[in-house]
């Protein structure tokens, strides 16, 4: 399949294999930001073919995992109004709240539907004026543009019954939080290509200079991502720190302005909770004054607010979304929480490292032995 | 007096449920052991053992590219009577009708029925109709229960695989599950991505043509091959290898799962048999498959082992073995 084979190459993957371990000289600790980057790396194996080489730290770049709690539970409550659809992404149902997760909500009669797109969610508002839909935003930058976007279209199309729950965040402030963290060990970056599609690289700069960690803009396949991190090696062997893109089918340096301008005519920066992380200052975003009509959290003022919930003990995914352990290091990974009955929302998404680790790794529990090669 | 749509009155025994016997059912379905239309069909006496199976059919939408809620509940039940071995004879189908049902996608779905019926050359012998009130169910429910008669010995089972044994699909996989998918959420793939969902008959009926021996049979459904796969491991307590470069899936599904975040391997197909044989058979199995249109793009993907810690474990095409696990829950696709 053209723009996926050339990108999965076998052939080519083995002589980037081979390029980085000749260029490195000892060990270095990379992280890969995103979370789709941390499932390519482990459904292909490429963290245990360069054991010893690169240490692949995983990133907090799964936006289902950094959603506050708060959030979800909040998502449930607007689920149960009466005439209220609570449309969502996916990935978001099975993730547990402080108290249930959506799919809790459904069972409990919560009215909750599976959408691709905002778009989709404007779309049901128009066609079912009698009910109230709020869009559940989650996601990086990534997923943010088309949430501006329909905004903008149910305010032309004066939609009174379509609002968000909005908790998107930024990438950026996530990565300066862990390398300016004191027990930081990333030396290096593989920033999120589609992140960087929308937002480019430029603002990067700052930070690869500031923390003297080399940056490559990287994609998602297997090749991309040995392309990212023998750039991020070569660099680190140079003693150099710059920004480098290596996703250039897709990222461009000033990244996607049209997308950029639906953004900032809808939402400013502000500060931010994440999951596991704590408020992350300039770390995700608010409504602006002219779209506050469309604000969830101002339209449905909440009646049951909880208490910020914290991650119980046995759960570690703060840990992990910081880097600071891998997911089979947590006590409870594999043991009290795997996907099917799951303690963190690493463990429930798509994008999660604790997913990806139970999903492809050989390091689950079950496993006596280490695989075959 | 017949309406456009369906009424609790059609499910509730008088002169409606009558004349939707007589007007929509019979003329399509009709044969002789049905028409007595008393309480239970009289069957001949077979001349050898019995399979019996039964399964409910509750997709949305009900028609589909490739298939139909009919198709699906005719071809669903024969081909679980095909990898028995049998040959399936008799089918009864029972409906579950919401409340305002339109009469004409009765009828469509009906024909379906009948055309799947007649392309596995089986009777629909006996059957039940109910209507619950509007928003009881979802359209319509079907259910069909099938007999067939025992051909020859059934294959003996997974717990007869041998390391060594190769493991084949009799086509290209993840077709039906896409189809649904894209299907339920309008998600506008051009050309549209067409259910596989079809008769297995054939098929088993070639390799019995060829006297393969095979050890066991599956039509791989929900959970796609990967479910089968793990079912196998743990009856043999073999580890079995998939080489991921020889799966055969079509570009169509592989960029929609790719777009989707879904693995094909997980995916539900309603015309794919998954067989292990011994290694000296997979020609002649290979031959057998590839003389049926439905067995055109059959390969092997695999092989078992002797135990290795793992069930499942995948080839990937870098070189690279990690386990394949099964899904957690209903395949959600992702979001970035």
């Amino acid at each position: 399949m053209k723009y996926l084979d050339e990108f999965r190459d076998a052939g080519l993957a083995r002589r980037l294999i081979d390029r980085i371990r000749r260029t490195a000289t000892r060990p270095w600790v990379l992280m890969e930001v995103c979370g789709g980057q941390t499932h390519g790396l482990l459904r292909h194996g490429l963290d245990e073919a360069l054991a010893g080489v690169v240490e692949l730290i995983h990133g907090p770049g799964c936006p289902v995992c950094v959603t506050p709690a708060e959030a979800i539970d909040f998502a449930c409550r607007l689920s149960l109004r009466p005439n209220t659809v609570l449309a969502s992404f996916g990935d978001m149902l099975r993730v547990p709240g402080g108290v249930g997760s959506l799919n809790d909500a459904r069972s409990q009669g919560g009215s909750v539907r599976i959408v691709y797109s905002p778009l989709d969610a404007v779309e049901l508002a128009a066609a079912d004026s009698q009910r109230q839909i709020v869009f559940f935003a989650v996601g990086f930058e990534t997923t943010l543009p088309a949430t501006a976007l329909a905004v903008l279209q149910a305010e032309a199309r004066g939609l009174a019954n379509f609002s968000v729950l909005q908790a998107h965040v930024r990438v950026l402030p996530a990565m300066e939080a862990i390398v300016d963290a004191p027990d930081n060990r990333v030396q290096g970056f593989l920033a999120a290509g589609h992140v960087c599609t929308i937002t480019g690289y430029d603002d990067y700069r700052d930070l690869a200079r500031r923390c003297r960690v080399p940056i490559a803009v990287a994609g998602f396949e297997p090749v991309d991502l040995l392309e990212g991190i023998l750039e991020c090696v070569t660099q680190l062997e140079q003693g150099r720190c710059d920004v480098s893109n290596r996703y250039e089918r897709s990222v461009r340096r000033e990244g996607n302005p049209a997308a950029q301008g639906h953004i900032n005519r809808v939402f400013a920066i502000a500060d931010r909770p994440w999951r596991g992380l704590g408020t992350v200052p300039r770390g995700g975003f608010e409504f602006r004054p002219d779209f506050h009509a469309f604000d969830a959290r101002r339209r449905y003022p909440d009646p049951a607010p909880t208490l910020p919930v914290l991650d119980d003990g046995d759960c570690r995914s703060g840990d992990v979304l910081s880097g600071r352990i891998r997911p089979h290091e947590c006590p409870s990974y594999g043991v009290a929480c795997t996907p099917e009955m799951p303690l963190g929302a690493p463990m429930v998404s798509s994008e999660g490292a604790c997913a990806a680790y139970y999903r492809y790794s050989t390091r689950r529990p079950p496993l006596a032995c280490p695989l075959p090669r | 007096m017949f309406e456009d749509r369906i009424q609790l009155a059609h499910g509730e025994g008088g002169s409606l449920s009558r004349r939707l016997i007589e007007d929509v059912i019979s003329p399509r379905l009709g044969n002789p052991l049905l028409a007595p239309l008393g309480d239970a069909a009289l069957l001949p006496a077979p001349a050898s053992r019995l399979t019996f199976t039964t399964d409910a059919f509750v997709v949305t939408p009900l028609f589909f590219p490739g298939g139909s809620i009919g198709r699906l509940a005719v071809f669903g039940t024969v081909n679980d009577l095909a990898v028995a071995g049998a040959r399936p004879e008799w089918l009864s189908l029972s409906l579950i009708l919401e409340e305002g049902l339109e009469r004409s996608v009765l009828e469509r779905v009906l024909d379906d029925v009948a055309e799947a019926a007649r392309i596995a050359n089986v009777l629909v012998v006996t059957g039940d109709t109910k209507v619950v009130p509007r928003g009881a169910a979802d359209r319509m429910f079907l259910t069909t229960a099938g007999i067939g008669v025992l051909i020859d010995p059934p294959p003996p089972g997974p717990a007869a695989i041998q390391p060594g044994d190769v493991l084949i699909v009799s086509s290209s996989i993840g077709r039906h599950g896409v189809a649904i998918l894209a299907a339920r959420e309008s998600l506008g793939f051009e050309p549209p991505l067409a259910s596989d969902c079809r008769s297995l008959l054939p098929l088993a009926d070639a390799l019995r043509g060829a006297k393969v021996m095979i050890r066991a049979m599956r039509d791989a459904t929900r959970g796609g091959v990967a479910a089968v796969l793990h079912e196998w491991a743990a009856a043999s307590g073999l580890s079995l290898t998939v080489d991921e470069a020889r799966l055969p899936i079509r570009d169509d599904v592989r960029g929609a799962c790719e777009l989707l975040g879904l693995d094909p391997i997980h995916i539900a197909n309603e015309g794919v048999l998954v067989l292990a044989t011994p290694d000296e058979q997979a020609p002649a199995a290979l031959a057998a498959l590839r003389s049926c249109n439905a067995g055109l793009e059959a390969a092997v993907i695999g092989r078992a082992e002797s135990e290795r810690g793992t069930p499942v474990i995948l080839h990937s095409t870098l070189g690279i073995n990690r386990v394949l696990d099964l899904p957690s829950g209903a395949l959600l696709p992702r979001i970035c």
